[in-house]
């Protein structure tokens, strides 16, 4: 059976959901084997073997110093040492970047944003905003495929491996920026918001009152997102922003609620499955592309909704 | 200082946006320039200017690849301030893809010579892949320093600042680099009467694959590395229920999410 390399970026104490997706993903179309970057516990690496993981391939050296440029020749590395039928990436900004290089490296054809994988390598992803849906191919070398979240429902494999570890020279990565400072965000215990099932974003409409947008995450057990006019205001990090220039998400809900639904916000929301506006101006829109959509006050609706469902659950 | 700034050709986001041909490709009929490389565009003219600007013998080169209409994104550069054009335009292009793309960028830009600086958006509002400015980078050897946030440029140290989803880095490098900006690190300005009069004077240089060294078969759909098998518009979303509120909204609302098993 072929190998399909997935990398696997610093998980921290436990892998996370995005990463056994790839994992998953991987084991539909051949043997998952993991470049691996970061500390190797003994709970990862049990949770690897339990998801098929035959082979963890480290880096001999450090990759951390410079952006990008070490773990693309990393990666490419160790797809020269597994030789395997694909390499899945996440498709965050640095994902894409990494296999952006990689592809140069082994002379391999790059896909990004895919939402599915078939056991051929066909990949389905969305284009122009959602207004498409397209299979493509790698035509050329071995694919690079970045995936979204939530493309697989993740699952560990009927029978556990014991992976082996095998260390990998990177070699020389050429010119690359110094990261020279790191400052870590604090988390917040919510979901990440690109892996979320549901998102309740805000916009310029609370006026600054994050708190019923949090509240309804909270009681939905979703994650947090916003439009650019409220992160531009700076009531919330730039990073809950959702858009063209923020995160793409396609959760099962999404809830928008005090944003009017520019272009670049919808085209970072279209392909939620469920989307539930609520504005106080009609003629928003936003309501052209809601399944349910309320006009209305946020500062009323959602914490009335955030009291319901949490008298419902009990 | 030589700074190359990549302008892309895109279709307007503002209308509908289609797919056409077999192998689908985007359709460029109403097309513009890229609204993120106006911010490329911005920070470039910033460095030049904080230089002495074109008299102190700075240049900012803007770069695009595609059909003849896409001198279009070349001449708005231009209006805007940049000081000249190069366009790489051959039939042999159509259907690139990124790594396509970045060849021929990476090409079109040794052929200038000595440059200092190459800065580009942070996507194309089409492709939207980011794909293209780390393998620029990849291809010409240059630190990268992209999804740039904030940029400043210390003799010949570049520094700048990336959002990540979870921390924030500083970056540095030593020119030259490439740069890719995001919306966030200033506000583009408009052409004004004076630019766009300037402008017609501006020289406006087109290359084809021949003069870039490049062979037709590398690059276009027979070249390209990834290809689109099939490609199939969204069907309208089918009207959703709209209400108003009349002091149980939120109730219907969780009602709602339970009918759609959201609870
Ligand atoms: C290059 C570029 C990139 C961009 N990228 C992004 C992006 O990634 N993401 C993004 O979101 N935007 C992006 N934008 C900005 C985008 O064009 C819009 O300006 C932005 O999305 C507007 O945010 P908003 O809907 O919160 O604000 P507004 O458009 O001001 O809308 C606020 C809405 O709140 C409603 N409202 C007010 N009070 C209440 C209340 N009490 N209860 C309920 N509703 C209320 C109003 O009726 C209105 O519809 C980008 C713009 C550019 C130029
Ligand atoms: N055909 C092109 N001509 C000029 N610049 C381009 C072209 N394609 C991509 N770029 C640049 O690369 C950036 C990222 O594009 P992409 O990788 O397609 O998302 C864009 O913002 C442009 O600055």
């Amino acid at each position: 059976m072929p190998t399909v390399l997935v990398f696997i970026d610093h998980p921290g104490q436990a892998l996370h959901k995005g990463q056994l997706e790839l994992l998953t993903l991987a084991r539909n179309i051949g043997e998952p084997v993991a470049a691996f970057n970061g500390d190797l516990t003994d709970a990862v690496r049990t949770t690897l073997g339990d998801y098929g993981v035959g082979t963890i391939y480290r880096p001999s050296a450090d990759l951390d110093g410079a952006l990008v440029a070490p773990k693309a020749a990393f990666v490419a590395a160790a797809a020269r040492e597994a030789n395997p039928a694909a390499v899945l990436l996440p498709n965050t900004f640095e994902g894409k970047e990494i296999a952006a290089r990689t592809g140069i490296k082994l002379d391999s054809g790059v896909i990004t944003d895919a939402i599915g994988v078939s056991a051929d390598l066909t990949v389905t992803k969305s284009v122009l905003a959602g207004a498409y849906t397209v299979q493509a191919q790698v035509g050329r070398g071995t694919p690079i495929i970045t995936v979204k979240a939530n493309a697989v429902a993740e699952a560990p494999a009927a029978e556990a491996a014991v992976p082996e570890v095998a260390t990998v020279d990177a070699g020389d990565f050429g010119p690359a920026a110094r990261i020279t400072h790191r400052a870590e965000k604090a988390a917040s215990g919510r979901p990440a918001l690109t892996e979320a099932r549901v998102v309740v974003a805000g916009g310029r409409g609370t006026g600054g009152d994050f708190s019923p947008i949090e509240d309804l995450a909270d009681a939905l057990g979703g994650a947090v997102g916003a439009s650019r006019a409220a992160t531009d205001a700076g009531w919330i990090e730039h990073s809950a922003q959702v858009g063209q220039t923020g995160q793409t998400v396609s959760p099962q809900l999404y809830v928008s609620a005090g944003i009017s639904g520019a272009i670049q916000q919808k085209a970072g929301m279209q392909t939620a499955k469920v989307i539930v506006a609520v504005n106080n101006d009609a003629d928003s829109p936003v309501f052209e592309i809601a399944d349910f959509g309320i006009v209305g006050d946020l500062a009323e609706v959602l914490p009335q909704a955030a009291a319901e469902i949490r008298r419902r659950k009990g | 200082m030589n700074i190359v700034v990549l302008v892309k050709y895109v279709p307007d986001a503002q209308f509908d946006r289609h797919l056409t041909g077999d192998p689908a490709t985007v359709d460029r009929s109403e097309s513009i320039l890229s609204e993120l490389d106006e911010y490329a565009i911005e920070s470039a003219l910033q460095l030049a200017e904080e230089r002495g600007g074109p008299k102190a013998g700075n240049r900012v080169i803007a770069l695009t690849m595609g059909p003849a209409a896409a001198a279009t994104a070349v001449k708005k550069a231009l209006q805007i301030g940049a000081t000249e054009g190069l366009h790489v335009n051959d039939d042999a292009l159509a259907g690139s893809d990124a790594t396509g793309t970045s060849l021929v960028l990476a090409a079109a830009i040794r052929s200038l010579g000595d440059v200092d600086l190459v800065l580009t958006g942070m996507a194309s509002t089409d492709g939207e892949t980011s794909l293209v400015p780390a393998q620029l980078a990849e291809r010409l050897r240059l630190p990268q320093l992209t999804f740039a946030a904030s940029l400043e440029l210390d003799g010949t140290t570049v520094r700048a600042r990336r959002d990540g989803d979870t921390h924030a880095d500083s970056l540095e490098a030593e020119l030259p680099a490439l740069v890719s900006v995001t919306d966030q690190i200033n506000e583009p300005r408009y052409p004004n009467f004076k630019g766009i009069i300037a402008a017609k004077k501006k020289s406006v240089a087109t290359v084809t694959l021949a003069d870039l060294g490049i062979q037709a078969a590398e690059v276009g759909t027979a070249g390209a590395w990834t290809a689109v098998r099939t490609a199939e518009a969204r069907p309208p979303r089918s009207q959703g229920t709209i209400i108003t509120d009349e002091g149980d909204a939120g109730i219907r609302l969780v009602d709602f999410l339970a009918a759609q098993n959201l609870l």
